[in-house]
């Protein structure tokens, strides 16, 4: 078999897709601008309509979606219901007022609902919508499994731990199913508290038969095999990584809000990412891991990547320059600016709709050589060194 | 490669120990099989190979498991990983990813092998077990063989001396598990590997097996030696075997091939004489359920099409065809879980899922794949008296059925502490005891010993006896032509073969019984009729 013919259908590296939605997400808290917003918002889903694969979690966008509009009503409702009054403005209706005791002045039920009121509430409702599609879109375009492997090998064993829970929770469904059908061949009402302890109980002892066996496996299959450092390199190791952890706590304060630190933000997260790493390198030299053919990281991830991180450097330009309609009120209503440097920004991360390779669907998936999978140019499995140390092929020969 | 010295093993509470002082030594090369009865010890012993009895399970083990000159002592499973692959028994458990690839390398990659060595010998995996058309699938979408061949190259990637493997077919159709057990032959005979496997249906291993270890249990010493020599006395045996001890065959025949040789004197025999006709059942006019063009699709996979099948008051039908051929759907469909995609299925005239969940089980009763399903009860007492509640049957109903098919199950004790053969027992107790008069059973046989089997057996000819239409859905070709009056095989969704077990049985390449098999053309299914014909024919 030319095993040159067979190359592994290409996806677009994890760490990429996040880091493009990262940008965005970001973007997204820097602005409450309605008009960027669902700009921001549209990248995101059109994005993720070409660039999907066919993939479970690839539908998880319509998930976010729905919660988005549910925070956008959640938050509309309250401000009607317990919104703050005598702000003056244009009143659509008065609800009967409550009065409260003297105690609670701070909060008021009902009273006169101003437009103005209910605008503000749907835009910061829009803000926190925005942010979690731009977080869904990342989960529906890069898969949890691939970008769990590509954690550093500290972490190892942590992003083990949630790809079993990824994978159980579809089977935990299942195994429901099946327990229900089982009950109702026994002619028990499978409704109600008594109907929910007979479902439980078995479902739940076999979700524990099944991480015994798989904790067996996993041990049996060398898991968790150590080499021994010297106490220096670990303390070394954990120090690097607290401290580079507490930066990344100040750095994002000052990457979120412009105003403070000077500016200081994204230099103070370089330091902070430059000490984590070299904590979690340092780490991860006790695991004796090795990596079975990595994700690589090609030319359309440093665009994908680039592209969020562009949008957000046009973002924060345009914040700099104080360019009028990044940040916007409505009390008094007015029409919004609509500033062209952050639209052309956004509009920048539409480029991984292009150059992203595109996922084929698993019904295709095993096409073996399918051609479209293949980068053009790129060695598949060119100049494997050949190694000394037996092995299978060794072993048959 | 393996040497077991003076090992004893209690596990934590137990009053027993498991392993009693056992003296063992299996050198290299060796395809190794361990037979014995359920709750003898077999999986401990297996699990003592790479240390994950006591490392893993707890309990004290005496004496020394040494492994390629490394004891299981100072060496965890993890750190024997590198000499022992073990596969357990359900494999889509022991999956830690996602694709058929990452599996294949995720054992090198805990072991830190470098990455071109990776690359090379998952490729060199892939080859020798044929997974090329799997490489990229998911995991949960490859039907039970393929699983465990994966299972099998995930281990066998990181190179280990010795592969052990515990009841690696026990969930496989007869030609998916005839495709392992070659996998595995292949393996030892080309690669020099040593395999140690547990396995109940000997049938199927003892042609492939070097040397046979007999766990007896109860603190018994384990028997071990080349399975001609074993097989002469085990009290488990394969009924091809039986039939060698029968007619005093010397040497002992293991496979078909080696009885064949010899049989032709007793062909001639038995020609004259014909087999016991089974109950002729389809003269009865009375059905108790039936099926009309009955389609079934989940979204695009079609799991029955068009399927027509009369159930009739007295008969045992057994339902055969391979992983995935629609046996689990039709028994579904009989009991009214689905709505049929196209198609009719009646139960007393009724649509199965018109009735309330109290008026089904007087009509339908399901033992499901895993008979624990239907057991959540403090105990068997408890589960008796639920039982005995919801069907409104007169108190200490549940437990005289019980009594009749496995007599002296203590009461008190939790069903999860059951034996397979026990809960089986309990499960088709509760399901007996409203009376429905069609009884669906889906592989019954998992994990079952001889003599629990041969219970079954009788218990399942005492209810056709009775009149209960019984539909048994199986891979396990001797139980079902031991109990089988009509056979039903169905290959993607459609019946294939329908008739008298006899005849449908014995004229299948993949269903025949051993029996069959080496008496063919005459049609003679078990070892008992061949007993009965020859007793009857010279006196002994």
């Amino acid at each position: 078999m030319n095993r040159a013919a067979a190359p592994r259908h290409r996806s677009l590296h994890p760490v990429a897709w996040w880091l493009w939605a990262s940008g965005l997400a970001i973007c997204a808290m820097r602005t409450n601008n309605p008009f960027l917003l669902a700009l921001i918002g549209a990248v995101a889903c059109f994005v993720v309509s070409v660039c999907r694969s066919s993939a479970p979690w690839s539908r998880s966008i319509a998930f976010f979606l729905r919660i988005g509009v549910i925070v956008i009503v959640i938050r509309v409702v309250i401000e009607i219901l317990f919104g703050q009054r005598g702000v003056p403005g244009h009143v659509l209706f008065t609800l009967p007022h409550v009065p409260l005791p003297s105690w609670a002045e701070a909060v008021s039920i009902g009273g006169g609902v101003t437009s103005e009121s209910i605008l503000n509430a749907f835009v910061a409702g829009l803000q926190i919508a925005v942010i979690l599609l731009c977080f869904g879109a990342a989960n529906s375009l890069a898969s949890p499994y691939r970008l769990l492997r590509s954690l550093p090998a500290v972490l190892y064993e942590t992003g083990v731990a949630v790809t079993v829970a990824l994978a159980f929770t579809p089977e935990l469904v299942l195994s429901i199913g099946v327990v229900r059908q089982a009950r109702r061949q026994r002619g028990i009402p499978i409704r109600g508290v008594r109907g929910l302890r007979g479902v439980a109980v078995p479902v739940l002892e076999s979700a524990l038969d099944r991480s015994l066996q798989l904790a067996t496996s996993m041990d049996a299959r060398g898991y968790g095999r150590r080499i021994s450092v010297g106490p220096g390199s670990r303390r070394l190791a954990s120090g690097a990584t607290t401290a580079g952890l507490l930066l990344v706590a100040v750095g994002l304060y000052g990457v979120i809000d412009s105003g403070s630190l000077f500016g200081l933000g994204l230099p103070i997260m370089a330091v902070a990412a430059v000490l984590c790493g070299t904590g979690l390198a340092l780490g991860g030299r006790r695991s004796a891991r090795s990596r079975y053919r990595p994700d690589p990281w090609r030319r359309p991830e440093w665009v994908v990547a680039g592209s969020g991180v562009a949008a957000l450097a046009a973002l924060s330009v345009a914040h700099g320059l104080n360019v009028a309609g990044l940040t916007v009120s409505f009390s008094p209503l007015a029409f919004p600016n609509i500033p062209l440097l952050p639209i052309v920004g956004i509009l920048v991360a539409v480029v991984p709709a292009l150059v992203a390779p595109r996922p084929m669907s698993p019904a295709a998936g095993q096409g073996v050589g399918d051609p479209a999978a293949v980068e053009p140019g790129t060695p598949v499995d060119g100049g494997r060194p050949a190694s000394s140390e037996p092995d299978l092929s060794g072993a048959r020969a | 490669m393996i040497r077991f010295d003076e090992v004893s093993f209690t596990y934590t509470d137990a009053a027993r120990p498991t392993l009693h002082r056992v003296t063992l030594e299996i050198p290299e090369g060796e395809l190794c099989v361990v037979v014995g009865e359920t709750g003898t010890g077999k999986s401990t012993l297996l699990r003592a190979i790479n240390g994950l009895v006591p490392h893993f399970s707890g309990g004290v083990l005496a004496g020394t498991v040494t492994v390629d000159g490394r004891t299981t002592k100072d060496n965890r499973p993890r750190d024997l990983a590198d000499v022992v692959g073990f596969v357990g028994q359900n494999p889509l458990a022991s999956f830690v990813t996602e694709t058929v690839e990452d599996e294949l390398a995720y054992t090198m990659e805990n072991l830190g092998v470098p990455a071109d060595a990776m690359r090379r010998r998952v490729e060199d995996a892939v080859d020798l077990l044929g997974l090329q058309d799997l490489r990229d699938r998911s995991l949960r979408a490859l039907s039970g063989g393929q699983q465990q061949r994966v299972a099998i190259g995930a281990v066998l990637t990181a190179s280990p001396r010795l592969l052990v493997l515990d009841e690696p077919t026990s969930a496989l159709d007869p030609a998916a598990a005839e495709e392992v057990l070659g996998t595995l032959a292949r393996l030892v005979h080309d690669l020099g590997l040593t395999v140690v496997m547990a396995e109940h249906r000997l049938e199927r291993v003892v042609p492939f097996a070097d040397r046979i270890v007999l766990v007896p249990g109860a603190g018994a010493p384990l028997v071990d030696g080349s399975p001609e020599v074993i097989m002469r006395t085990s009290s488990v045996a394969p009924p091809l075997v039986e039939l060698g001890r029968l007619v005093a065959w010397d040497p002992l025949p293991l496979s078909v091939r080696d009885a064949r040789r010899v049989a032709t004197p007793l062909r001639e025999r038995l020609a004259p004489m014909t087999p016991p006709v089974r109950r002729a059942v389809s003269t009865v006019t009375t059905v108790v359920a039936r099926t009309r063009k009955l389609s079934v699709s989940y979204g695009r996979v079609v799991a029955l099409d068009g399927v027509d099948l009369s159930f009739r008051p007295g008969e045992v039908l057994v339902l055969m065809g391979r992983n995935g051929s629609g046996k689990s759907t039709l028994l579904t469909m009989l009991s009214g879980a689905r709505r049929p995609t196209r198609g009719t299925v009646r139960v007393d005239e009724r649509d199965p899922r018109s009735f309330r969940p109290a008026e089904l089980i007087r009509r339908v009763g399901l033992v499901p794949q895993d008979p624990g399903l239907l057991l959540y009860g403090e105990s068997v007492e408890a589960e008796c008296r639920t039982s005995d509640k919801v069907s409104a049957l007169e108190g200490g109903s549940t437990a005289r059925t019980l009594e009749r098919i496995l007599p002296g199950l203590p009461g008190d004790r939790h069903p999860r502490d059951l034996s397979e053969g026990q809960r089986l027992a309990l499960a088709l107790a509760i399901v007996l005891a409203p009376a429905p008069a069609l009884l669906l059973l889906d592989e019954p046989t998992r994990g079952l010993d001889y003599p629990s089997k041969d219970r079954l057996v009788e218990v399942l000819r005492e209810l056709a006896e009775d009149g209960h239409a019984v539909v048994l859905a199986t891979h396990d070709v001797e139980l079902a032509a031991r109990v089988g009056d009509r056979a039903v095989v169905l290959a993607d969704g459609q019946i294939i073969a329908d008739g008298p077990a006899r005849q449908v049985v014995c004229h299948s390449l993949v269903f025949a019984p051993q029996v069959a098999k080496v008496l063919a053309p005459e049609e003679w299914l078990t070892i008992d009729e061949v007993r009965h014909a020859l007793n009857g024919a010279v006196p002994v």
